[in-house]
Formats: structure tokens, C-alpha cells, sequence
């Protein structure tokens, strides 16, 4: 079984940093598994980790009072989830659901964060990843507004 | 093709099967001796309900079993409902085939990745069939399926089947679940991560609304497929199916004569301007 440096390193997200840096990344990861429908993160919970999922699927989603819940991106192995980790108040801004086990790393926010304002280098380098991934997240919800299935072919 | 791309040649429903509210499948057999040559995946054939219209529709399925056509047809306008609502039975008119292939028999050893939305599925459905077929002439094999909602799906049984063939990978999304649905949720093209493919062997087919297919096609050459591999099937308001009327037109070409499945390379300079 993989150590989660080595997780850590086989995604594209940490790819640039160097073994000192995934090492001190790394220190802040514990390994956590999820039941199917367990909750991950609560929305307006604290964003108290960044979630690495290693194996499974988690549903990001929102809870409407009368429509019930709509289940708005699923997220697979190798990606990232819990993006508030990074932006303050540090507050969940959608459910975290497990649709099956899930096994994810969990990276301590407040420890990255600290390690972030130590090395700025490798501030950057997850502030650049964070938002290669937020970027391409709110391009898929724009055209996902789009509703781009409605038109006939 | 028999006889003058003018004449319908009379063809009687002979099954008739829900896809969703608001998609049917067709099997049209000839009245008589008299049938279109065969057709081939990518191509469509003008259907001519007798009285009210005739629309382009491109073949969803090819059988061994010629003459047999197999047509699926959704119900947006005046002539698929008159189509849609016709009984096992009733007789239409049928002109074709029309339009060139998806160039899938000149593609052998490449990892193919085809990209479908919502109804898109239907005219990439024989490039399924074709390649599961001949399986072996294909590297790796990645079908990709966006659709707005669970309910949208089409073709089930087909699905299911490719979903447990190990020899395809076949990947469904969907824009807005129910909360009980444990697939992807998200746009087509984030789907790319799951394929499988070698960027500089892979040929690329995609079909569906234009928008999707213009992020679609991003999402391909962002993953390092040439924009010469890329093809993708145009939809326009076709008339005449011959070239002639002019209704069809995207630049030069007409979509009904040069297309509806036009190489990358040819319509890139007109997906991005408005109203053409």
C-alpha cells in the first residue's frame, strides 16, 4: 500500500512540487473511507480539509428547501474536492456526499495553509493548481447553464 | 442510389419502439420490390410523411438485415410528430441515403473516441455497431455520452451491453440528477479524463447539439488529438438532401451534399459565427 507522499505524487496536481515540499504536503495528509452516503464536508461546516480522493466517488451538491437535493458535479478518483480550504472564512459551500466507498487523503487545512504563508514557492504552486481546477470547474458549470443537450442535432 | 434522388421510395413502419417522452425508434421496411441502397453510418435519409413534410434523419442503427431501415426520430417540429405519431403499418416515403460516412472503415489500428450529446447518440450508434464488429481492427474504444438528465437516456438495452463489454469504454454524464442517481454529474467533456488513448493515434467523432460539439472539439485538441482526426456531424435546415435549394448552406458547403459529417479541418472557420 502506497504511503500518501506517494499518493501524493502520482497526481498531476502535485507534480511540480519537490520531494521536500510533497513531504511537508504530506505530513499535514491522514487517510479517511467513507460509507456509501456519508457525508464528506456539510455545506456552511468549516472547510477544515482538502479532500484527495483515492478511490470511490463523491457527490458535490446542494440541498433546495422544497425541490429536495441536486447533485451538481461527481468527483472521481485522483480529483480534488473542498476547494474552501483555501478562501475565507474557510466555510463549505456545498455537500460532500459518498455515493459509494470512498477513500480519500485529507489534507489538515490549517496545516497547509501555515506551510502555504512558510514557503510562498510552495504557496504558489497550490494556489496555481487550485485554480487551473476552479478555472475548468466554472467553465463546466457555464456551459453546463448553457443547458447545450436542448438543441436538436 | 436507385433510380432519382427525387422520388420517395415507399416504405411501411414495422416496429416502432419509446426511446423517451419525446424519441421513437423506427423500423421502416419497403412496400414493394423497389429500396434505397444501403446505407452507412453517418448517413440520413429524407423521410416524407405524405401530406405534411419531409425532414432529414439520420440511420441509428444498421442491420444485417437489408433492406430494413432503422430511424430515430424525436419530436421537435410539425413533421417528426406527424412521423411519430404514424401506426405499425402506415406507409411514408423515403429518399436517400444522402451525405458521406463517418470515415470509421479508414481507421484501422487507431484508439477512436467518440463524443456524443443528448440525441447525438443516435447517429453515432452504427460507429458503435460498426466497430464492435470488427473490434479487432481498432485500438482503444471510448464512447462518451452527456445527456441533460437520467430520463434523457436512450437506448438502454444497448447501453447496459456496452457498459459490460470490457471492450469499450462506454461513459454516461448527466447535467441534473435525481438524488438517487450514482453516476457522473457533470459536462461531456469533463468525461475525457476517463478515456483511454494515445493522443497522436487517436481519430475522434463527435455528435450532438453545436455548442456541445464546439467544447467537445476543445476538449480533444486540449488532450492533443489533431484537429485533422477530428470529425464531427453539422446540423442544419435541409431541404432539398441534393445540394440545390441552398437552405442548408454553412459557408461553401452544403450540409446536406458535403456533410452532415464534415472533417474538423473544414468547418472550423464557421462554428463560431453567429447565425450562419
Amino acid at each position: 500500500m502506497k504511503n500518501i507522499k506517494e499518493v501524493l505524487s502520482d497526481l498531476s496536481f502535485f507534480s511540480d512540487m519537490s520531494d521536500e515540499m510533497l513531504e511537508f504536503i504530506a505530513a499535514c495528509g491522514q487517510n479517511m473511507h467513507f460509507s456509501p452516503d456519508e457525508y464528506v464536508g456539510r455545506e456552511s461546516g468549516s472547510a477544515d480539509y482538502l479532500f484527495v480522493i483515492t478511490k470511490g466517488n463523491i457527490a458535490v451538491q446542494l440541498e433546495h428547501p422544497t425541490k429536495g437535493t441536486f447533485t451538481i458535479r461527481s468527483l472521481h478518483d485522483g480529483e480534488i474536492a473542498g476547494f474552501s480550504w483555501i478562501i475565507p472564512p474557510y466555510r463549505m459551500q456545498f455537500d460532500l456526499k459518498a455515493r459509494e466507498h470512498t477513500s480519500v487523503v485529507a489534507l489538515d487545512a490549517g496545516c497547509v495553509r501555515k506551510k502555504c504563508e512558510e514557503d510562498h514557492h510552495l504557496g504558489y504552486l497550490m494556489m496555481k493548481q487550485s485554480a487551473i481546477i476552479m478555472n475548468k470547474r466554472l467553465e463546466d458549470t457555464r456551459v453546463q447553464l448553457m443547458d447545450i443537450y436542448s438543441g436538436r442535432v | 442510389m436507385n433510380g432519382s434522388p427525387w422520388n420517395p421510395v415507399l416504405y411501411k413502419v414495422s416496429s416502432k419502439s419509446i426511446e423517451n417522452a419525446d424519441l421513437l425508434t423506427f423500423e421502416l421496411d419497403p412496400v414493394g420490390d423497389e429500396a434505397i441502397d444501403p446505407i452507412a453510418p453517418g448517413q440520413f435519409n429524407m423521410l416524407y410523411a405524405f401530406g405534411i413534410g419531409e425532414i432529414p434523419i439520420s440511420v441509428s442503427s444498421i442491420l444485417p438485415s437489408y433492406p430494413t431501415l432503422v430511424h430515430t426520430i424525436q419530436d421537435v417540429g410539425r413533421v417528426s410528430k406527424s412521423l411519430i405519431q404514424l401506426p405499425v403499418g402506415d406507409i411514408i416515403g423515403v429518399r436517400g441515403p444522402f451525405g458521406p460516412e463517418w470515415p470509421v472503415a479508414q481507421v484501422k489500428s487507431k484508439d477512436v473516441l467518440l463524443i456524443a450529446g443528448g440525441v447525438g447518440l443516435c447517429p453515432l450508434r452504427p460507429v458503435i455497431e460498426y466497430i464492435l464488429d470488427h473490434r479487432e481492427q481498432f485500438g482503444e474504444v471510448n464512447v462518451l455520452f452527456g445527456t441533460r438528465h437520467p430520463d434523457n437516456i436512450i437506448y438502454h438495452r444497448d447501453i447496459i451491453s456496452w457498459q459490460s463489454d470490457p471492450s469499450i469504454n462506454f461513459q454516461i454524464t448527466v447535467d441534473h440528477a435525481f438524488p438517487s442517481w450514482r453516476g457522473n454529474v457533470g459536462v461531456v467533456t469533463h468525461l475525457i479524463d476517463k478515456a483511454k488513448f494515445y493522443p497522436e493515434n487517436t481519430i475522434s467523432f463527435l455528435c450532438g447539439p453545436e455548442v456541445m460539439m464546439r467544447f467537445g472539439i476543445y476538449a480533444c485538441l486540449d488532450a492533443g488529438i489533431s484537429e485533422d482526426m477530428v470529425y464531427l456531424s453539422m446540423e442544419r435546415n435541409m431541404k432539398c438532401a441534393i445540394g440545390l435549394c441552398g437552405h442548408c448552406q454553412v459557408g461553401p458547403y452544403f450540409t446536406c451534399k458535403d456533410g452532415a459529417v464534415f472533417p474538423y479541418t473544414m468547418m472550423k472557420p464557421y462554428l463560431n459565427i453567429s447565425e450562419l
